[in-house]
């Protein structure tokens, strides 16, 4: 089953439109790996057939399917290490300093099934005390409705937990239930999860202190980049932080972050 | 960094020898825990072991216990690789020395994202 060029542009289209994700040429692999569960779950018989429904309905339910398949994306508890020893031993040591009596809240923006969120409650029960801990508020937004469910039900595949999750936390923070691990119910509850789309009105966007906005830039073209990002100074609070993905920068956008070294990592500061 | 994998199927053995040289390791085999001890003890020290629990002879547990006792292999981080995935399973091994424990089946991200954790990645 192939896709012909005509569908994959209008596929693109609507990706786009919906959640301004870029999809460029020499992606067609992508978009046939991420939508061949759609058409099974919808007896779709071709790709064809999928093009033919989202011009002629739109605004239906498998406009919101495609846009699900192709914007979801894998993810892994403590993804790449350096951006949680940052947070743990620089950024929220001086934020606590910073705002002493103040709550802060982290946004883990486009948090998928949640592991990013939930990978700095764990970290903030290791090492920092229950007053400390009591102040933060962490809040993951994504686009897409069906992993945020999965992501407040904290329940992992053990494919999942096998990503990036020490084993020790999987022991203090997780139940075993048949295949699947659950986590701790305590954890969970300090998570929200809402749903925000970066495209659009971002209704549900917090105001923080710190955002992770991981492996999120590179989705967008250089326009859409400039727009989150200089919303995201507006949604971040003066002298907070922002990260991100390891092999992403803020070089081709205007922008009054500075970037600031802290130990192995790169964070940019919104000046005080 | 040297790392020894211990499998008794030489299928998975070749699968992490595979993935550890891409990412420049230099890798030593043995198919049970008991050949495990002989080539710790006749060569330089390793800094990670990958260590299946159940195989012949000498299993991955008595393994772990043996090099734990041994102040000589101090710092050789132990991590199980096996399909052992219950709780009691993964305290036992941790409770006995091992610094990390990753649930076959596994892929190079859940390999290499482990070696992180340990300081090796």
């Amino acid at each position: 089953m192939t896709l012909a060029v005509s569908d994959f542009e209008h596929i693109c289209r609507v990706v786009r439109e919906e959640s301004g994700i870029v999809l460029e040429a020499g992606k067609e692999y992508l978009v046939e790996a991420r939508l061949a569960p759609v058409l099974r779950e919808r007896n779709l018989a071709s790709y064809a057939e999928l093009a033919a429904e989202l011009r002629t309905k739109p605004r239906g339910p498998l406009t919101v399917a495609v846009v699900e398949a192709m914007t979801t994306n894998e993810t892994t508890f403590f993804r790449d290490v350096t951006p949680f020893e940052v947070l743990r031993t620089k950024v929220l040591p001086e934020l606590f300093a910073a705002r002493p009596n103040g709550p802060l809240t982290l946004w883990s923006a486009a948090c998928s099934s949640g592991q990013e969120a939930y990978s700095v409650a764990m970290m903030l029960r290791e090492n920092f005390d229950d007053a400390s801990r009591a102040r933060v508020e962490i809040i993951g937004t994504d686009i897409d409705a069906k992993v945020l469910a999965r992501a407040r039900e904290g329940r992992y595949s053990q494919i999942e937990v096998n990503r990036g999750l020490p084993a020790a936390y999987l022991l203090r923070y997780f139940a075993k239930d048949g295949m699947h691990w659950v986590l701790r119910e305590d954890v969970r509850r300090q998570v929200e999860f809402r749903a925000m789309n970066f495209v659009g009105e971002w209704r549900g966007a917090p105001f923080a202190d710190v955002i992770l906005l991981r492996n999120v830039l590179i989705y967008f073209d250089q326009p859409t980049r400039q727009r989150i990002v200089s919303r995201m100074e507006r949604q971040l609070n003066r002298g907070g932080y922002l990260m991100l993905g390891s092999t992403e920068s803020l070089q081709d956008v205007d922008t009054r972050f500075d970037r600031v070294e802290l130990g192995r990592g790169v964070v940019y500061r919104l000046p005080g | 960094m040297r790392i020894l994998v211990i499998d008794d199927s030489r299928a998975i053995r070749g699968i992490l020898r595979r993935m550890l040289t891409e990412i420049g390791a230099e890798v030593a085999e043995a198919e049970h825990g008991g050949k495990a001890l002989e080539v710790c003890a006749a060569s330089a020290p390793f800094d990670l072991a990958l260590v299946d629990w159940n195989m012949p002879e000498v299993d991955g547990l008595t393994f772990v216990r043996t090099v734990r006792a041994n102040p000589r292999y101090a710092g050789m981080k132990l991590m199980m690789v096996t399909t052992e995935t219950e709780v009691h399973q993964v305290e036992t091994a941790l409770a006995a020395g091992a610094n990390e424990y990753l649930m076959k089946p596994f892929g190079k991200d859940e390999v290499l994202g482990k070696l992180q954790l340990l300081g090796l990645g």
